[in-house]
């Protein structure tokens, strides 16, 4: 079971709010890295979650900087939307490339950069909430949870998986934020249709939401701000995780 | 020096970056002769067997790795660079492999694939390259693997289970590869890396 460390990171800083909005700095990423890196993350994630086109050059100088400190997996997500994007991202250090708005828009993004750069790079993050109207209780939304894309996010996980992602990142946008705990429900429901690693995402506030997460199916899961602020440890999750019987990695970073 | 085969397959700063960290001097490079004449040569690889093998074909990375292990110069296969030593893969059957190997490269028998996180390999105890390393997680990311040893002798391979047992890591003379990823491994991959550094000017 992976434990993924995950840097909100906006104009080069860390940053984590509520639901996404109210953000707040949370600290430099290359240093915040290097220290779950060192506390024995299994994987970092740095979602740019307003990657403008000059902000892009910061981040493909901040994943240049990770990529020389941090030996574990990189993935780097936000404003990804052309092959040129991933290249490049590939290129600075990154090793999987997560995707959401941009495949929404043209899904044909997905068949496309699996071909070029293989399925194991590419990561779908999928920003769902409840919503009873869609057949499986959960709908696809953008721009941060505060849109709705009309989509089904079961059938559009499907689809994802078929045109070539290698994984998924399942994002609560109802618990984002809120340290309630992952939406244990949609985890389950949609773990059936899910036949790549699926991440958890969205939620996490105690040790015991990180296993009942993976009893509810997860693969992986990830957590910003209980990292952040310092409410929990990463050594403290996988000792947790241990205590209720699931393998982790124990060997840590140094 | 250490080479690392340029051929438009994969992510070659993280294996740049890890080898750096071994106190080598590192560089990336789709010159034949110098990757032939480098003290140890690293052949990345991720994405499809048959994008790997044209990219391989294209820098004559196949003639490459045949040369090395006859001159026995150290060379290390990574990820489908494992993949591409065996003769084919059920990933794309009418892409012949390298085939320093026999037999083929299948499909991990799983429910979920990729193969993706930290697993343990059970180290073969007469491989050097995991000389005090024993029973620790490395990094996978893989759909295939080579499930049968498919050579004797000098060949000697580490094992890891993913819905089977697979073929983790191997050497094999001076030509050693890997189907986990040392450079994403954290501190154990580069202890493996460095481990294998060893192997030059011996």
């Amino acid at each position: 079971m992976r434990v993924i460390a995950c840097l909100d990171v906006k104009a080069g800083r860390v940053v984590k709010g509520k639901n996404f909005v109210d953000l707040k700095d949370a600290g430099d990423p290359v240093e915040l890295a290097s220290k779950y890196y060192q506390e024995g993350a299994d994987e970092i994630t740095f979602l740019d979650i307003a990657a403008s086109s000059e902000e892009r050059t910061t981040t493909l100088d901040l994943v240049r900087r990770t990529a020389e400190s941090i030996f574990i997996p990189l993935t780097v997500g936000g404003g990804v939307s052309s092959l040129s994007d991933v290249d490049a991202l590939l290129r600075a250090g990154a090793d999987k490339i997560s995707i959401n708005t941009a495949a929404i828009k043209r899904p044909d993004l997905i068949d496309e950069i699996a071909r070029d750069f293989g399925s194991q790079v590419l990561v779908i993050s999928i920003d769902a909430r409840r919503e009873q109207k869609m057949a499986s209780g959960y709908e696809v939304t953008t721009h941060g949870g505060t849109r709705s894309a009309q989509m089904d996010a079961l059938s559009w996980l499907k689809e994802a998986i078929d045109r070539g992602v290698g994984e998924v990142l399942l994002n609560s946008m109802d618990r984002d934020g809120t340290k309630g705990g992952f939406d244990l429900e949609m985890i389950e429901s949609l773990r059936g249709v899910t036949t790549v690693p699926l991440i958890a995402s969205g939620g996490a506030g105690s040790l015991s939401d990180f296993s009942d997460a993976i009893s509810s199916g997860a693969d992986a899961v990830l957590a910003a701000s209980v990292f952040h602020y310092g409410n929990i440890s990463i050594p403290e999750v996988k000792d947790h995780l241990v205590d209720a019987g699931f393998t982790v990695r124990r060997n840590h970073g140094q | 020096m250490i080479a690392i085969l340029d051929y438009g397959s994969g992510n070659l700063r993280s294996a740049e970056q890890a080898l750096v960290q071994t106190g080598y001097q590192v560089e990336v490079t789709s010159d034949y002769q110098r990757c032939l004449e480098a003290s140890a040569l690293v052949v990345p690889g991720v994405g499809a067997f048959e994008h790997c093998m044209a990219g391989l074909r294209r820098v004559r990375g196949d003639e490459l790795i045949r040369q090395r292990l006859e001159l026995e110069r150290p060379t290390l296969g990574i990820c489908v660079g494992l993949q591409v030593l065996f003769a084919r893969s059920s990933e794309s059957p009418e892409t012949s492999g390298v085939g320093i190997f026999d037999g083929g490269v299948e499909r991990l028998p799983a429910k979920v694939v990729p193969h993706m996180g930290w697993n343990i390999v059970d180290n073969n105890p007469k491989s050097e390259l995991f000389t005090g390393i024993e029973g620790e997680r490395f990094y996978f990311v893989h759909s295939y693997a080579a499930l049968h040893s498919g050579a004797e002798g000098n060949f000697l391979p580490s094992w890891s289970e993913y819905g089977a047992k697979f073929i983790a890591a191997l050497e094999f003379g001076s030509l050693s590869a890997t189907q986990f990823h040392p450079e994403k491994s954290g501190a154990v991959g580069l202890k493996f890396l460095t481990n294998w550094t060893k192997k030059i000017a011996a």
